[in-house]
């Protein structure tokens, strides 16, 4: 293999992004006002990677569908029988157990859209939403059947679960190894106050101390699904289903097979996502506690355009918009700032690049964020936990045409069709 | 042959639904309690003149959402935002109901065009997104039904909420006599006895009734409707025929926003009088399923929301009498959709395959006789 530059080496030019995001946030946060201490720190870091996974497990989820060809709206669903069935299991058996029978619940969801969609020809959207109808009637017959029957359990949630631990890194973030406590390097330069650095070492020590073992496994899903999708003769099979079936079907593969397997496995994630919010998140079931993260998932797939890697960033991106709102919302108001400075820049380049036209709606936007950030001290409360929402429409407005999604997603596939 | 394709059209819901009764049945096994006495208690309360008005209130609002999803379902446009739409809808109908005053018949008519409008307004952003950009209407109504949620929290805590209301239960004005809607009791007690129970049946029927009417005259009977069914059949056949496919969309898109801001209306208009917190919520997801059990067909639909309201108004007597919990209920609706678009499913392409066995038989004897010909002719 060719030597690859320095310039064009890829871990390089994450590296220059990584530290150039974690600039770009300090200087905001000094610069902010009213002060914030909590744009980028510590525990913003750890609440974002936490808040992150079950839309990163949805997401995945949902790649997994699409690639296969199968549009999955019930993501949702089978969060949701994730949400019910981690818990139970968590309760029956132990955190891990609820973890693994939260990824059955889910992946039975899975198993009954592939039945309607691949089985008998379903509209896609059409099971999707009756999945997504079916579920909340199930678990809310199971929690009053099981739930309500049980001590601090009721109709609408369960009593509190353990969750499946916590671990520190060693050596970096205070992680003991055979007893013996390693120090915390990271927290140790976080605490110096450094300029940027001590940022860069609050966001690492961040998502290096107390880290569930389930995000572990969660953020491993994300090389592990690149691996099998694009590295197996299985993968590439699945996704044959996605791109082209009728052709797939001339070359062998059993569609039908591939498309279960495929919709199965996407409703195990979904399912792991719900058990992750009620084991690991919460510490208990409640009704309708997946909050449309389902839906978020869908959007990352989006938004990543079909690509675990760009999930992950997208999951990344809506779980900081959740982590922020949560925790402090001057550092939400201090994003007005970054994202009109953001967007006055992209409409200089528009300048630039003379088109007069888009440059003006830019600059106007982006003095309208400026003046809404200094007339007012904080942003509604009901603004951040839409961003996702908004973010995903934006992208699907300006970038539509560079997305490409599986050639076939959504098609009907039955056999024998041409 | 007309009969039998009614027998067909008719076998797929009603094996769905002895379907979803069968397996509603066997989760009641299999938790300890006795079907046959569940059911038996259900229909025996469901009866009574007060379930029966009850349904018809949870009905008017299902049929209402039923409609709006129908109108895009009709051509493949999947309207997922009817909850958002009807949700804001309402609460900027109240708000501005409880502003003006106006002699009776106009309020009303006030408030049910603030609300068409609003519906549109905010369904018509993905339609425009759709023809304009190209987004996909399924995600763009999503989103747009969070930013629907979020924009009636904000406007709820800020402007909209009545300022001299001392309560944590955050709710707009009260909507002045003039503007509610009248109740049918009057009307139907003169048929049967009284109502019992403060029980009252919402006038909003009448509108419900005149949507459904209003739908099937536009699908069958005017331009615009055959274009939308067109497009939903062939969306490329109809665009060869001169149908402007982006102008349907938005026109269909307009359409289920507008019948979509209805849906909150017999709660505000003839229950409530405003809107606060504890609004229902969910009659837009419920409104898919209503609109899927009945194959987005008026009377289809119309049965789906009888079937629904139904069985919400009469499953509370299962925790009354103990008998069974509620909840099956929603299990049992819950497995009536998915058993039904599988059954749709089923009996239209066996209708397919009858149909092309039919023409196969029907053009065998030319097909043939044209066949001999050139045979003949190479021999001679």
């Amino acid at each position: 293999m060719n030597p690859v530059p320095l310039k064009e080496s890829r871990a390089l030019r994450w590296m220059v992004a990584i530290l150039g995001l974690v600039l770009v946030l300090s200087l905001t946060q000094e610069l902010a006002r009213p002060e914030t201490t909590d744009l980028i720190s510590a525990g913003t870091a750890a609440s974002t990677l936490r808040r992150a996974v079950p839309i990163l497990l949805a997401g995945l989820g949902g790649i997994w569908a699409e690639r296969a060809g199968v549009v999955n709206i019930g993501l949702e669903g089978m969060m949701i029988l994730g949400t019910w069935f981690g818990a139970w299991g968590a309760l029956e058996f132990g955190p891990w157990w609820g973890i693994a029978i939260g990824i059955a619940g889910g992946a039975a969801g899975g198993l009954l859209h592939a039945v309607a969609t691949v089985g008998f020809g379903v509209d896609h959207i059409i099971s999707g939403v009756a999945i997504n109808i079916l579920a909340p009637g199930i678990t809310r017959f199971l929690s009053r059947e099981i739930f309500a029957k049980q001590s601090g359990g009721g109709i609408t949630q369960s009593p509190r679960v353990e969750s499946v631990g916590h671990f520190d890194v060693p050596f970096v973030s205070g992680g003991e190894i055979f007893g013996w406590a390693t120090p915390d390097i990271f927290g140790w330069i976080d605490d110096r106050g450094w300029f940027v650095v001590s940022d860069l070492f609050a966001v690492a020590s961040g998502i290096t101390s107390n880290v569930s073992w389930a995000t572990l496994l969660a953020i491993a899903l994300v090389p592990g699904t690149v691996y099998v999708l694009w590295r197996t003769p299985f993968g590439l099979r699945v996704r044959s289903c996605g791109e082209h079936p009728v052709a797939a079907d001339s070359l062998g593969v059993n569609v039908y097979r591939m498309k279960y397997a495929a919709v199965v496995i996407s409703g195990g994630m979904a399912g792991f996502g719900g058990a992750f919010i009620a084991i690991e998140q919460t510490g208990i079931y409640r009704e309708a506690q997946t909050q449309g993260r389902g839906f978020i998932g869908l959007a990352t797939v989006i938004f990543g355009n079909w690509q675990p890697l760009g999930a992950f960033l997208g999951s990344i991106l809506f779980g900081f918009a959740d982590a922020l709102q949560l925790r402090d919302r001057t550092a939400v108001h201090a994003l007005l700032l970054l994202t009109g400075v953001a967007v006055g820049l992209i409409a200089l380049r528009s300048l630039k690049r003379s088109q007069p036209v888009g440059a003006g709606v830019l600059l106007l936007i982006s003095a309208l964020m400026l003046w809404w950030y200094l007339v007012t001290d904080s942003v509604m409360s009901e603004l951040p936990p839409v961003t996702p929402h908004i973010a995903t429409l934006i992208v699907l407005v300006f970038a539509t045409s560079r997305l490409r999604m599986p050639a076939a997603d959504g098609m009907r596939y039955r056999k024998g069709q041409e | 042959m007309t009969g039998r394709r009614i027998l067909m059209a008719l076998a797929a819901p009603v094996s769905a639904f002895a379907f979803s009764v069968l397996i509603s049945s066997a989760v009641l096994i299999a938790v300890g309690t006795n079907p046959i006495d569940a059911w038996a208690e259900m229909l025996s309360f469901g009866m009574r003149l007060e379930t029966l008005v009850e349904t018809s209130n949870r009905a008017t609002p299902l049929y209402l959402a039923g409609i709006a999803v129908a109108i895009g379902f009709r051509m493949n446009l999947f309207n997922i935002g009817v909850e958002g739409q009807y949700t804001i809808a309402a609460l900027l109908a109240a708000s501005a109901g409880a502003a003006v005053s106006l002699p009776a018949p106009l309020h009303i008519l006030f408030i049910i065009i603030v609300a068409m409008i609003v519906g549109s307004l905010f369904s018509g952003v993905a339609g425009y997104l759709k023809v304009t950009r190209g987004v996909h209407e399924v995600i763009s109504t999503i989103m747009l039904n969070a930013i629907a949620w979020a924009m009636v929290g904000y406007l709820m805590r800020t402007w909209l909420a009545d300022p001299n209301d001392t309560t944590l239960n955050l709710k707009t004005r009260e909507i002045a006599e003039s503007g509610r809607f009248p109740n049918l009791n009057g009307i139907l007690q003169t048929f049967t006895r009284d109502i019992k129970g403060g029980r009252e049946l919402g006038g909003f029927i009448i509108i419900a009734v005149i949507a459904g009417i209003v739908f099937h005259l536009y699908l069958t009977r005017t331009r615009s409707g055959y274009d939308l069914r067109i497009t939903g059949l062939n969306p490329f056949a109809a665009e060869a025929s001169g149908v402007d496919p982006k102008a349907t969309v938005v026109r269909a898109m307009l359409l289920s926003g507008a019948v979509a801001g209805l849906i909150g209306l017999p709660e505000i208009l003839g229950d409530d009088f405003k809107y606060d917190l504890s609004f229902t919520k969910g009659l837009g997801f419920a409104g898919i399923a209503v609109a899927l059990i009945g194959r987005n067909h008026p009377a289809g639909i119309a049965v789906g929301a009888l079937l629904f309201g139904w069985l919400d108004s009469a499953a509370p007597i299962l925790d009354v009498r103990g008998d069974a919990p509620r909840e099956i209920v929603s299990i049992l609706q819950g497995v009536v959709v998915l058993s039904a678009v599988v059954a749709y499913e089923v009996a239209s392409r066996a209708r397919q395959t009858q149909e092309a066995r039919d023409t196969a038989i029907a053009t065998a004897a030319p097909t043939d006789t044209g066949s001999d010909k050139p045979e003949g002719e190479a021999g001679a």
